[in-house]
């Protein structure tokens, strides 16, 4: 058993997986791992390498900048069609695997978990597919007229064989008169899905923020705002917005879980940018602000604590009239949070928890856990940047141990050294974790469940984190003989 | 029958090397009976041109393209008998007999014509065409190594000789040595080696020296320096080879000679390709250039 503090434990496991490395690896990967505290000076959210090539041989969980631009920012806006350009696979294993719900008939009006591709094959590859897209998007138009417009997603042989898609979408956009993108977002550029997010944010700017045929004659308040980058994974987005609209604001748009088209455009008459997910949107936040003057601010409605600080600093620039009513807002809601609290903290206080995910989760996620009586000892992101580590500090509230774009081995390692009580991470650490006889959620999809932001969520995250933890599964995971844990 | 070779023809675009490929085959087949099958490995598809008699013939990719995919083709789709006394049926002029496949591939500027060349190589070996009956496999490929996909013919298991196509201008030879590099890359995992430069005269200054001298220097042979005749062009707007346009001309003879090399060619190595000064330098010893002074690079002629 290692025995000491937290962080000599922390730093003794990142020691334990570093002697495991060839040399070079090892010089890479010491820059990704590290320890930090609310009081550490120059510790890991500082310091932390983020956003490089991952070690070649390692098992990544990192996603292609396809994955950023398709799956994430484009592929939930639901009365747009998303094609993928190139061969099937891209297109079909990706399709309706993250949940991003939105109202719509589904083939109708909305399109989110259809696929749609060009199905390349040897041929098309040899001979270019610009003429096999351009008959796509015309069966498209045909087959489901009441789309809004198209967005092309460029898989990996398109960057090789340079299928001029911009030329394609510009052809496509005037004779339908309907919108008509090209993002050339090829799996292989960059490092990861961050990529990707950028791309399709650069898109955003250059061909939907100049429409501004849907903004023209919209009428605006003094209360307008925008929700940027909230996926609606499980409806998160939709409790965010019941909230906002609660203490007197208008949501004018969605970006872009349940986005449509229109909300896309219409955005540049928000008053206030509403940033939630900063990693994969703050492009976009940045150009309206230098475009259009509105000023953006991050939030967090990820448990009361949390939720509660973000409605007065929204309600704070809006003024008195909204600070009033977001306080009658959060009085209303704290009685039942409180209650939520109190059933549960009995059976969770003083869990640890580890967690290893994407976009703004690493941090936003920790003060719910903390709502609980929890405590988050170690956290990492798969695509970060070194601005979402410097984030990442003023979440945490004890030694934490930080790791980017962690690998399996490490993953392990970290949690067999710091036995935490739960692991929150992908579907593919899931399984490896739950066979190592420890409770688990998988926080990209939250596990099926959800919603998670805003009050009323806080009691299926209450709840869900209490199934996992304390179901009655794990006495039954250790064999009788076994009546040490392993290392101990 | 002996033993299957399969030989390559690599050079700069423009140099002739789809002329003199097929002339020299129609050489080895007129004169010394060779069974011979040629893979065209450029879109432009003018490799076989000479021995079928047509203008251009249908390819591989663009049949595989009308029929869905390279799977739905048969053999006998893209495998066409050379004309005349090039088709195996016709034993009066020679038992041997030229087989012609093109990849064949996109309109320059769209798709991958690299994968075209790859798809057709592979199709062509499942396919069983490379037979046992067949003396030799001939490939034809576009003027430069742009890409692994004109590479292909030089892998493991396929081409084990090239004769690069060249002349004595400047240019030619920077390609040909660019060729060597290339080739070199593949000698070493695959058993691809150059068997010999083919000098395709322009008629430059002091060609046949220089082109022997390149030739020496990356280690390899000037297998033949074929000159200037205009029965090639003239057999050439016949869609006609020499040997059979002007059987008893001397052009035809040059072929014959070339022919006669190539099949009892036993000099192949790995080539020692040549630095891009070390090439200058071999130009000014020619002559062809006078030394220039580091000072007076990059001026005009009237500047200097």
């Amino acid at each position: 058993m290692v025995s000491g503090t937290l962080q000599e434990i922390q730093n003794k496991a990142i020691e334990e997986v570093l002697e495991k490395y060839p040399e070079k690896a090892r010089k890479n990967r010491a820059k990704h791992l590290g320890v930090d505290s609310p009081e550490g000076v120059k510790g890991a959210c500082d310091t932390t390498k983020s956003n490089k090539q991952t070690v070649p041989g390692v098992m990544s969980e990192r996603g292609c900048a396809y994955a950023g631009s398709k799956g994430v920012v484009w592929g939930p806006v639901k009365d747009m069609i998303h094609i993928s350009h190139g061969p099937v696979g891209c297109g079909q294993y990706s399709r309706a695997g993250r949940r991003n719900y939105y109202v719509g008939h589904t083939g109708i009006d909305t399109f989110v978990t259809m696929n749609f591709t060009t199905d390349f094959s040897e041929k098309d590859i040899v001979f270019g597919g610009d003429k096999k897209l351009k008959k796509a998007l015309e069966e498209i138009d045909v087959l489901f007229p009441l789309n809004n417009g198209i967005s092309i997603q460029s898989e990996c042989p398109i960057g090789l064989i340079g299928d001029d898609i911009q030329a394609v979408a510009k052809v496509h956009k005037k004779d339908s008169s309907k919108p008509t993108v090209a993002v050339s977002c090829e799996g292989f550029r960059g490092v990861s899905q961050s990529l990707g997010h950028h791309i399709a944010n650069d898109v955003i700017r250059d061909e939907i923020m100049p429409d501004t045929s849907a903004r023209q004659d919209f009428v605006t308040t003094d209360y307008d705002v925008a929700v940027i980058g909230d996926y609606n994974i499980g409806g998160d987005a939709w409790g965010s917005r019941l909230l906002l609209e609660e203490m007197g604001l208008r949501v004018i748009a969605q970006w872009s879980g349940d986005a449509s088209y229109k909300e896309l455009a219409i955005a540049p008459k928000a008053k206030l940018n509403l940033l939630h997910c900063y990693r994969s949107m703050n492009y976009i936040s940045r150009h309206m602000e230098q475009e259009f003057g509105i000023p953006w601010m991050e939030f967090n409605f990820f448990g009361p604590t949390k939720t509660t600080e973000s409605i007065r600093k929204i309600a704070e620039f809006f003024g008195p009239e909204i600070q009033e009513k977001a306080e009658k807002v959060i009085a209303k809601y704290t009685a039942m949070t409180d209650a939520v609290k109190e059933k549960y903290k009995p059976k969770l206080e003083g869990k640890k928890v580890m967690l290893y995910v994407g976009g703004l989760r690493p941090r936003h996620v920790i003060g719910a856990y903390e709502d609980l009586g929890m405590e988050v000892i170690g956290t990492g992101y798969e695509f970060a940047h070194g601005d979402d580590y410097k984030r990442t500090k003023e979440d945490i509230s004890g030694s934490t141990l930080i790791y980017d774009d962690v690998n399996e081995l490490e993953l392990e390692t970290f949690v067999k050294r710091l036995k935490p009580d739960i692991v929150g991470s992908g579907i593919k650490e899931k399984y490896v974790f739950q066979k190592m006889g420890l409770p688990f959620r998988q926080m990209h999809s939250w596990d099926y469940s959800g919603p998670y932001h805003g009050y009323d969520a806080f009691a299926v995250f209450a709840k869900d984190m209490d199934l996992a933890l304390n179901s009655p599964v794990w006495s039954h995971t250790k064999a009788p003989w076994e009546t040490e844990e392993e290392g101990a | 029958m002996s033993e299957l070779r399969q030989i390559a023809f690599y050079g700069k675009g423009g140099i002739g090397k789809s002329t003199t490929s097929q002339n020299t085959l129609a050489a080895m087949c007129h004169y010394y009976g060779k069974k011979i099958l040629i893979v065209g490995c450029d879109p432009k598809a003018d490799s076989t041109r000479l021995i079928l008699h047509e203008k251009a013939q249908s390819t591989i990719m663009q049949l595989a393209s009308e029929a869905g995919t390279v799977e739905d083709l048969e053999l006998e789709d893209v495998c066409k008998p050379g004309a005349g006394e090039f088709n195996p049926e016709d034993e009066e002029i020679t038992e041997g007999y030229i087989m012609c496949t093109e990849s064949g591939g996109p309109e320059p500027g769209v798709g991958c014509a690299g994968r075209g060349v790859i798809t057709a190589i592979n199709f062509l070996e499942e396919e069983g065409a490379y037979d046992d009956e067949l003396d030799f496999v001939s490939y034809d490929v576009l003027g430069d190594v742009v890409c692994g996909g004109f590479a292909m013919p030089i892998r493991e298991g396929k081409a084990q000789e090239i004769y690069i196509v060249m002349s004595g201008e400047m240019m030619a030879m920077y390609a040909a040595n660019n060729i060597s590099k290339g080739i070199l890359k593949y000698a070493n995992t695959g058993g691809v080696r150059l068997a010999g430069l083919i000098c395709n005269a322009r008629m430059t200054d002091k060609e046949y020296d220089l082109s022997k001298n390149l030739a020496e220097q990356i280690g390899t042979q000037m297998i033949h320096f074929v000159p200037r005749s205009n029965h090639v062009q003239r057999a050439e707007l016949r869609r006609m080879t020499v040997v059979e346009f002007a059987p008893s001309s001397d052009q035809a003879m040059e072929y014959k000679e070339l022919a006669r090399k190539i099949i009892a060619n036993d000099l192949k190595v790995i080539p020692n390709p040549l630095e891009m000064d070390d090439l200058e330098t071999l130009l000014m010893e020619f002559g062809l250039e006078e030394e220039v002074e580091a000072d007076a690079i990059g001026k005009r002629a009237e500047e200097a």
